[in-house]
């Protein structure tokens, strides 16, 4: 008899295979690991000749290079592989399958957690070796903010891969990676863009900063930018339900 | 509850515009439960379009289709997982490993057929671990058909199912197919392979801008056994000419035209017949550049029906 999988084991499925696959590819890598990791190394080693601050550069640093490898993972990643199935006829293809579209949508978060969670392991080490020492206190706010983080960006990161055409999506999403990197107050604190600060705390990029900071640096329980990261996965889930389509 | 009794599909006026121009256009069709149904037509001729509404990936506009008793757009998850569909244009991830991508799909269903015995019966062994963008078109359209059915549907839509296949793997699909009609599974495929539709279907469709143009057993369409005569001609023929070859052979023939260069003379294929032919291009001052005898096939039937060639 022909049925459908429970939804558990089919999103489970979903999650798994978009595991593989993410971690499959190569530039993927490079973004979710990589480019983190220089930021990080490269900013202590800024800070050694400018002595920015009073407290050890790796414990300012660390939140917000983990802040941005869940951006590339759950923006940009997720963006460019969402573009490329809708292009190659993937999205199409699962949409005659019994997966519903909030089994996709699950499956895909899913990914980006498990993606996540390696990604904490790996710079978490070697933010470690370096001196790295979070606060304990600030691990629930943390995770608190990975979640909505992620929920903020793949929202956003969908809505694109919808909107666009794969080619314009990667284009996109690496420029928007980029300029939030720079301009977004990922890493460094919203303060250091001066007049701009208001604006830049605001950005999803600037509340996932500045919460990971909050609670990791100084232990607390980041709730305006957790309000602005959930703000911003409404709009973005929003966005998405209304132009989502297979094909 | 009824559904089960209902045909496997049935489309009633369905009607499907992309902006002015007409897709589908009151096309109603029928297809019985247990039976491979080919829909045929050239490119373009609404088949895709009047699949992917009974897939539920577009809503009828106006008309309605039923899928295993099924509203294939509201009642979408009920009917999907009894369905196993074969796209056209529908693939699968770039990087994913042929077997990979298989074994996923069957994760989605409840009780999928067992992989290792679809890989080995379509002859996906060898490309296994390739990757699915280095597969030939052969190799992927046999993953798409092993995709298709993977999740024991009581109903599949191929599309185009052996596009792209060497001789050897048409036959196997053909089999496969086959196999599928014996186990009870409702096949509807679409194709512009004459013999395809002429083999496998127990009844074909024939479609032509968007309209059915005749609908039947293979053998009722072409009449087996009526033999026909094509002439081709070096240059075109005045437009009297099929009338004119009419009146020269007589009643128990009938004459049409194909395009400029050929008639098409269905009707006893004997020699009095071929020297009526003969004589009615000497006569005329026609210089006949082949002339074919055989046995009306659904490619005539289609000529005769749209005045147009088949193939693309």
């Amino acid at each position: 008899m022909p049925g459908a999988a429970p939804l558990p084991r089919m999103v489970a499925a979903q999650a798994r295979m978009e595991t593989r696959l993410l971690l499959r590819n190569g530039e993927q890598v490079l973004l979710a690991v990589v480019i983190p990791l220089i930021v990080l190394v490269g900013g202590i080693e800024a800070a050694r000749h400018f002595d920015l601050t009073e407290r050890p550069a790796v414990d300012v640093l660390t939140p917000g290079v983990l802040a941005l490898a869940v951006m590339s993972t759950s923006f940009t990643s997720l963006a460019i592989a969402t573009g490329f199935e809708r292009r190659y006829g993937v999205l199409k293809r699962l949409g005659s399958s019994p997966l519903p579209r909030a089994g996709l949508l699950a499956g895909k978060v899913g990914s980006l957690l498990v993606v996540e969670a390696l990604q904490v392991l790996v710079i978490g080490t070697v933010a470690a070796f370096l001196g790295w020492q979070p606060k304990p206190s600030g691990v629930v706010g943390a995770v608190l903010c990975v979640l909505l983080g992620t929920g903020a960006f793949a929202s956003l990161g969908l809505f694109l891969a919808g909107a666009l055409r794969a080619e314009a999506t990667l284009a996109v999403a690496n420029l928007v990676y980029l300029l939030l990197l720079a301009a977004g107050a990922v890493v460094l604190p919203a303060e250091a863009y001066g007049g701009a600060a208001d604006v830049v705390s605001l950005l999803p990029s600037g509340a996932l900063g500045a919460g990971m900071r909050d609670a990791l640096l100084d232990g607390g329980l980041p709730v305006v930018p957790l309000l602005v990261l959930a703000a911003w996965t409404a709009v973005g889930t929003a966005l998405t339900a209304r132009t989502f389509t297979w094909e | 509850m009824g559904v089960s009794e209902s045909p496997a599909v049935e489309v009633e006026d369905l009607r499907m515009a992309y902006g002015a121009t007409v897709a589908v256009d009151r096309l109603s069709l029928t297809v019985d439960r247990g039976t491979i149904t080919a829909v045929l037509g050239p490119n373009g001729a609404g088949k895709t379009t009047t699949l992917e509404t009974c897939e539920g990936y577009r809503a009828a506009q106006s008309g309605s289709v039923r899928v295993l008793g099924f509203d294939p757009q509201r009642q979408r998850r009920d009917l999907l997982p009894r369905i196993g569909v074969m796209l056209q244009d529908g693939g699968a991830w770039s990087g994913v490993r042929a077997v990979e991508m298989l074994r996923h799909v069957a994760a989605l269903h409840a009780n999928p057929l067992e992989v290792p015995m679809l890989v080995d019966r379509l002859g996906l062994a060898s490309c296994g671990r390739t990757p699915y963008r280095r597969l030939s078109g052969g190799q992927q359209q046999r993953l798409k058909l092993a995709l298709a059915v993977v999740g024991r549907p009581e109903l599949v839509f191929v599309d185009e199912p052996t596009a792209g296949m060497d001789p050897q793997a048409r036959r196997t699909t053909w089999e496969l197919l086959q196999e599928l009609r014996t186990d009870g599974v409702t096949v509807v495929l679409t194709t512009h392979y004459m013999d395809e539709a002429e083999r496998l279907a127990d009844r074909v469709h024939v479609i032509d801008h968007g309209r059915m143009v005749a609908s039947g057993r293979p053998e009722e369409l072409t009449r087996s056994g009526t033999s026909t005569i094509k002439l081709v001609v070096t240059e075109p023929f005045p437009p009297t000419a099929p009338a004119s070859l009419q009146a020269a052979l007589g009643a128990g023939t009938e004459v049409q035209a194909v395009g400029a260069h050929s008639l098409l003379i269905t009707g006893p294929a004997d020699a009095g017949t071929l020297a009526k032919v003969s004589a009615w291009c000497e006569e005329n001052g026609v210089l006949p550049e082949s002339l074919t005898l055989g046995q009306r096939t659904l490619e005539d039937v289609f000529l005769q029906l749209t005045g147009r060639e088949l193939a693309p």
